[in-house]
């Protein structure tokens, strides 16, 4: 895309977050705690031209490769999105994100009075009815969160 | 039909079939609760109650001893390992070597569905939280046909806390799998919860309204919930919508002749007592059902009944 490469230069090493649904680059930012604080170049594009979903956002971190869970969360948020791996200026791995039917750990339930928010020795787990728009139910209480609800939690 | 070892966490659970064929099973019993047996004659029922109860805890300690078999439990969680600190997977994966089949009522949702998965012997959820009550609803499908001879074709409305009445949801979920009109009337703060709204759409027509007035005179079952003063986190909140219904012999003039009305218990204003004596009146009939069904659900859930 033309208009992507003028507005946003290459980073040497590190990861291309591309197709983020439009507006929610600062959400991405936000799971992989960049603060604004941190050391490291970041390079965030919102609202470009994309004939996959009109409008997209990208995000690029230098010196930084995602962990797993970390993309997880990412596809909770922007299902379409794709993740590339810099290494020396080129793309050495790309693959999109995959939201899974079950999502084990990542979040938490929304209902104070789930016993998933207690002290017991499991992990939240939900199952995925929709992907976009992101409607996830809870094993445990049935309590349904949006993607709003989980944005809150991170 | 396939029910040993199986356990009772929601009505979601649960199909048409398996759900007919429970009632079926509940019917036979009724013999049996009235002349005693030793079905479960050795067998061991844990009522673990988290929360306080009278009915629930009875009914399926006196389903039990109908059986043949016995129970032991604890009704006051003040006084039990919570007091002391001890999770619910902790209780649970101790409790299995002391009982057969387990009982578990607990103030928090998707206690019993947590209780399941670290006990190696069934579990029955009785009451979790705000969120089901699947035996009371079994034991209410139960009286509905009893009394109706069917469950197809009926109109029901379900009256009062529906948002944090645990009964209604467990009660609307499987209303879903029959042929019937449900009419949810409530206050705007107390409309039925979401997640069951989600599961329920489609499967059968839903009218949701807050007058009863408006549908007292077309339904076969008019199914009153307290309006739960415990389940409120604000005190005011509670105050808005305390008494929002009350059924009275005025108010019954326009109903059917054959309408019936249940009501989980304990009631507190919202059936007047003059309408006990009423031709309407069934809820104190529902507490005999409830012993009946829990027997049943105690011999398929244990093997003894196939």
């Amino acid at each position: 895309m033309v208009e992507t490469t003028l507005l946003v230069s290459k980073i040497k090493n590190g990861t291309v977050i591309d197709h983020i649904t439009g507006g929610h680059a600062l959400d991405v930012v936000k799971i992989l705690g960049i603060t604004g604080r941190t050391r490291g170049t970041v390079l965030i594009a919102m609202y470009v031209p994309s004939k996959q979903l009109t409008t997209k956002d990208i995000v690029k971190v230098e010196g930084r490769e995602l962990k797993p869970e970390e993309v997880d969360k990412i596809a909770l948020l922007a299902p379409r999105a794709s993740i590339n791996i810099i290494r020396n200026y080129k793309v050495i791995n790309k693959k999109r994100v995959r939201l899974p039917d079950i999502i084990k750990g990542i979040a938490q339930c929304g209902n104070p009075a789930c016993i998933s928010n207690s002290n017991e020795p499991i992990q939240p787990k939900f199952y995925v009815k929709s992907q976009d728009p992101l409607m996830i139910r809870c094993h445990y209480c049935s309590y349904i969160m949006e993607k709003k609800d989980i944005l809150e939690q991170f | 039909m396939e029910f040993q070892g199986r356990d009772i966490i929601s009505l979601k659970d649960f199909s048409r079939e398996e759900i007919d064929y429970i009632l079926r099973i509940a019917r036979t019993m009724e013999s049996v609760a009235k002349n005693g047996s030793d079905l479960l004659a050795g067998k061991i029922l844990a009522t673990l109650f988290f929360e306080p109860s009278t009915r629930t805890r009875l009914s399926f300690e006196s389903a039990m001893h109908r059986l043949g078999g016995s129970a032991i439990g604890f009704a006051e969680a003040e006084i039990a390992s919570v007091k002391k600190g001890e999770n619910l997977a902790d209780t649970m994966r101790v409790v299995e070597s002391y009982a057969d089949i387990i009982v578990v009522r607990h103030p928090l949702e998707g206690a019993a569905r947590l209780a399941a998965e670290f006990a190696g012997v069934p579990v029955i959820n009785g009451g979790s939280g705000a969120e089901e009550h699947p035996t009371q609803a079994l034991l209410d499908l139960y009286t509905i046909v009893k009394e109706k001879s069917r469950i197809d074709g009926l109109s029901i409305a379900l009256v009062g806390d529906l948002r944090y009445g645990r009964t209604v949801h467990s009660l609307a979920y499987a209303l879903s799998l029959f042929d019937v009109t449900l009419h949810f009337v409530s206050p705007e703060m107390l409309r039925m919860r979401r997640e069951v709204l989600e599961t329920i759409t489609g499967k059968i027509e839903v009218v949701e309204t807050n007058r009863l007035e408006d549908v007292i005179d077309g339904v076969d079952v008019l199914y009153m919930t307290r309006i739960q003063k415990e389940r409120f986190p604000d005190a005011a909140e509670y105050a808005k919508v305390r008494g929002s219904y009350r059924i009275d012999l005025p108010l019954l003039e326009s109903a059917r002749e054959d309408m019936i009305v249940l009501h989980p218990l304990p009631r507190v204003d919202e059936i007047a007592f003059e309408v006990d004596k009423t031709i309407h009146a069934r809820y104190f009939g529902q507490v005999w059902n409830g012993v009946v069904m829990r027997m049943a659900l105690l011999g398929l859930l244990l093997g003894q009944i196939k």
